[in-house]
């Protein structure tokens, strides 16, 4: 059985050996890309179908950056959002026949923990500059100075860790069920496997958001809300505001 | 067979086994929390079940974890060869 934890180059492009995970990568960008690019080439006012349907899907994706961060979806939909997109599109790909999902290799979901790591890094540093980034690895007091430093590392690590792991063991499971009895028996794993790669795609973006919000801070995030919703409260104040209001009537 | 790599057989299975009992007992108490909270609070179900799925998978990665060493042994073995 061939294992799980490396890879193998199917060519080389001069030195630098390509395997199935990238092309599977790129044909996914590709299609993300040009499916993106065609279906916001004509943005109407009166949105069709299509765009409904496209409008429908950031204004999820909206209400989840704003619920999980608190502060106005604006800097973070293209970063978040995009990481989603491509993780579930990667999670679900698997669905195609023949085709390995590029998540279930440890370097692609490296990858995407690195950008995570440093995305990080450059929204704290963006909102809260150099000095004010730094002093936040000294929050309670200083002596949590090398476990924050660490804690940085090691949720980048889990992370990584975890998509790698949930998709990958999807893949091995289907894998072994299908060499046992190829016919219809592994239909329930792979649905299983659909919900799997929506919650952890969800988990990823929702994740990172959470560790950006974490370095931004209350300062940034305050005057974000005011930036994003000029009119009424936050949705997070109505969501915490509800409960009593129907509790009084 | 040689003694580490019988071993190592074992030990991943052990690994998963024994890695799976706390998390599947976590993650059973943590869903019996949820819908304890929801049935008392349906209004709150959306912030709920987010903040659960996002425990969930926390949860679930010590299991993952465990998969991993069992993976590593079995595959990646630097003790063998």
């Amino acid at each position: 059985m061939k294992s799980p934890l490396e890879t193998l180059p199917l060519f080389h492009i001069g030195p630098v050996p390509v395997t199935e995970a990238i092309v599977t990568t790129w044909a996914l960008m590709l299609v993300l890309v040009t499916g993106a690019a065609l279906l916001t080439r004509r943005l109407e006012l009166m949105p069709g179908t299509r765009q409904a349907a496209l409008e429908l899907l950031v204004d999820t994706l909206d209400t989840q950056i704003r619920e999980t961060t608190g502060a106005g979806p604006g800097p973070y939909r293209a970063f978040s959002g995009t990481l989603f997109l491509f993780i579930l599109a990667a999670n679900w790909s698997s669905l195609l026949p023949g085709v390995e999902p590029p998540t279930a290799q440890l370097e692609t979901d490296a990858a995407l923990a690195v950008l995570v790591f440093l995305s990080v890094i450059w929204f704290g540093i963006r909102t809260r500059g150099v000095a004010g980034y730094l002093k936040s690895f000294a929050a309670p007091n200083p002596v949590m100075i090398p476990l924050n430093m660490l804690e940085s590392f090691t949720r980048t690590f889990s992370m990584f860790v975890r998509l790698f792991g949930n998709v990958m063991s999807g893949v091995f499971v289907i894998g072994i069920i299908a060499s046992l009895a190829g016919l219809l028996v592994p239909i329930p794993l792979m649905a299983l496997e659909l919900l799997t790669g929506l919650v952890q795609a969800y988990i990823f973006a929702v994740l990172a958001m959470v560790f950006i919000t974490a370095a931004v801070g209350d300062h940034a995030q305050r005057r974000n809300r005011q930036y994003a919703q000029p009119d009424g409260p936050s949705p997070a104040a109505e969501g915490s505001a509800s409960p009593q209001t129907k509790k009084d009537s | 067979m040689e003694y580490a790599s019988i071993v190592s057989i074992l030990s991943a299975a052990f690994a998963v086994s024994f890695g799976a009992i706390g998390p599947a007992l976590a993650e059973g108490r943590s869903v019996a929390a949820a819908m304890d909270a929801i049935a008392r609070q349906p209004e709150a179900a959306n912030t709920i079940s987010r903040t659960l799925f996002v425990g969930l998978a926390m949860i679930e990665t010590t299991a993952i974890y465990c998969l991993v060493i069992a993976l590593l042994l079995l595959f990646a073995n630097p003790l063998l060869n």
